[in-house]
């Protein structure tokens, strides 16, 4: 099976304010997306999970180590990747329509076409009938929706995922999930979720892979999801394969969650 | 009882305004109590009644028109120039750091100077004519449009910059799809404050030298002493910036309507 993205060795240091000494996100990771799978990252907050995603979407550069996409080493940014931000990333002075046809517009594409896509694509996602509406117009389950459109309609190899849905109610979550399972298994993208709720992972990835508390994270397990697709987000949850997931995962992240803790609270008392 | 809508508050204050004024300096109508003259609070503060003869005088004789059509042309083309003007310098500096380093005390020291005192100089380099009160007001509306737009640039949320970057935008698609409709916006919240220096660019201008305009009127009419005709100019001019505002406002619906407006609610 072909891996569509890697990182081996990855070490992100960021440089410290007026030559202090600098901060280690991540270090010496290691980790294979194969094509077609769909894995998520979990972690404690603040680990440094974005900027593994962001390495792999060649916004940030890897301090050392190798990031491969389809074998081949990433030069500048993914242009096989699209990328679904944890928060509002949608252009306010565009309509929805013209949000979700950025990319084809980007790219050269004519309009009446790029408009006529996008109008399919608005659909898929249940967004027919408010392509003329501006971003606040739209509710966040909405929005969300959109930058999902604007994602795919590029058709990218590999999708990459920064808890897009983590702003969103419960409910919401729920059905974004969903929709977001059934767009995947019709073509089946190769996913890097990034979440920080087990729940959300376990129910959506093919494999899910653990990292320490921050600074310095990298991989501290790694779990094969194989609960049966096509799955239902909201009802997986009460089978027992997935507690005993859950229980084994929660087992090996409990102690980083409290180390992470651990850290905020000494950031705010001291 | 049904409510009596605000507009009418407003006309009754102005009506109010005028009556008062007529009374206090109608010669004769009532006895003077600061002025030991009845005719000097004529003299200081006009009559509302000679003011508005001399407007509609200049109205119906159709004097006024090409006055105000030069003051117009001023206000609109020192709008337009600094305008671009500030858009262009403003992302340029915006984008590029260095450059703006290094011209940051230069552009600190220009706007604090006080730039009514470049008029006489603009009259030496463009004549009497429209262009230096054009001058004036490009130097007035540049820099309300630059910081504006710098702050904008500035202030692009990196978030949605990525975002177009990963959607396979380049640096001149950034430009064009991201920065620009961004410090537009910009541009947009200062319109009112923009166009009002425009024009006071254009009257002092006027008013400090020239053939033509609503300034010149004012200022003619100084010459001589003739209060009521300055009043006039003045309430001219203050009706002109009124439209001109109510023109801004109409303009600002148009483009921004991707923004959120305050109150979406229906009232009834």
């Amino acid at each position: 099976m072909t891996t569509a993205l890697s990182f081996t060795n990855v070490t992100v240091t960021f440089t410290g304010k007026s030559g202090g000494v600098g901060y280690t996100a991540v270090e010496d990771t290691t980790l294979n997306i194969a094509d077609g799978e769909f894995v998520s990252v979990v972690g404690p907050t603040g680990c440094g999970k974005s900027t593994l995603l962001n390495i792999g979407a060649g916004l940030l550069k890897a301090s050392s180590g190798e990031v491969n996409v389809f074998g081949e080493p990433l030069i500048g940014l993914n242009a096989k990747a699209g990328y679904m931000f944890q928060s509002e990333s949608l252009m306010p002075w565009r309509s929805a329509l013209d949000n979700v046809t950025a990319g084809l517009q980007f790219r050269g594409m004519e309009a009446s076409s790029a408009r006529e896509k996008g109008e399919q694509w608005l659909a898929r996602v249940g967004l027919s009938g408010f392509g003329n509406r501006y971003p606040h117009e739209l509710s966040g389950g909405m929005r969300k929706r959109c930058a999902l459109a604007q994602m795919l309609i590029l058709d990218p190899k590999i999708m990459l995922m920064d808890e897009p849905f983590s702003a969103l109610d419960i409910q919401t979550r729920q059905l974004m999930e969903n929709e977001l399972l059934q767009l995947w298994e019709e073509d089946k993208k190769s996913v890097l979720f990034i979440t920080h709720d087990l729940e959300e992972a376990i129910s959506l990835s093919d494999r899910v892979i653990v990292l320490a508390a921050g600074p310095a994270t990298h991989p501290i397990g790694e779990f094969a999801i194989d609960l049966p697709r096509p799955r239902d987000v909201a009802e997986i949850r009460m089978t027992p394969k997935f507690l005993e997931l859950h229980a084994q995962i929660w087992h090996a992240m409990k102690e980083e969650v409290l180390k992470g803790y651990a850290q905020t609270r000494n950031k705010v008392v001291v | 009882m049904k409510k009596i809508p605000v507009w009418f508050w407003q006309i009754a204050l102005l009506i109010a305004i005028f009556v008062i004024w007529h009374l206090a300096t109608a010669p004769g109508l009532i006895p003077p109590i600061f002025f030991d003259n009845e005719h000097r609070a004529a003299f200081f503060f006009g009559e509302p009644e000679k003011i508005f003869s001399a407007i509609w005088l200049w109205f119906t004789s159709g004097e006024i028109y090409p006055h105000l059509w030069v003051t117009l042309q001023e206000t609109v083309l020192a709008f337009v120039i600094g305008t671009l003007l500030g858009l262009a310098v403003g992302l340029w500096l915006g984008l590029t750091p260095t450059a703006s380093a290094i011209l940051d005390p230069y552009v600190k020291a220009m706007n604090a100077m006080p730039r009514v005192i470049l008029a006489p100089i603009f009259m030496v380099w463009f004549g009497l004519g429209i262009w230096s009160k054009v001058a004036l007001g490009v130097t007035l509306v540049f820099f309300i449009v630059f910081f504006n737009v710098y702050q904008g640039v500035k202030e692009v949320s990196p978030v949605v910059l990525n975002n177009a970057r990963m959607l396979g935008a380049n640096a001149s698609q950034l430009l064009r799809y991201v920065y620009l409709p961004s410090a537009t916006s910009w541009v947009f919240s200062s319109l009112h404050t923009s166009v009002g220096m425009a024009f006071v660019g254009a009257v002092v201008g006027e008013y400090l030298g020239s053939a033509k305009g609503v300034g010149y009127l004012i200022h003619q009419a100084e010459g001589s002493f003739d209060i009521n005709t300055v009043f006039a100019g003045i309430l001219v001019l203050t009706v002109f910036a009124l439209l001109l505002d109510f023109a801004v406002t109409f303009a600002e619906n148009k483009l921004l309507k991707w923004r959120p407006q305050q109150a979406e609610t229906e009232t009834t």
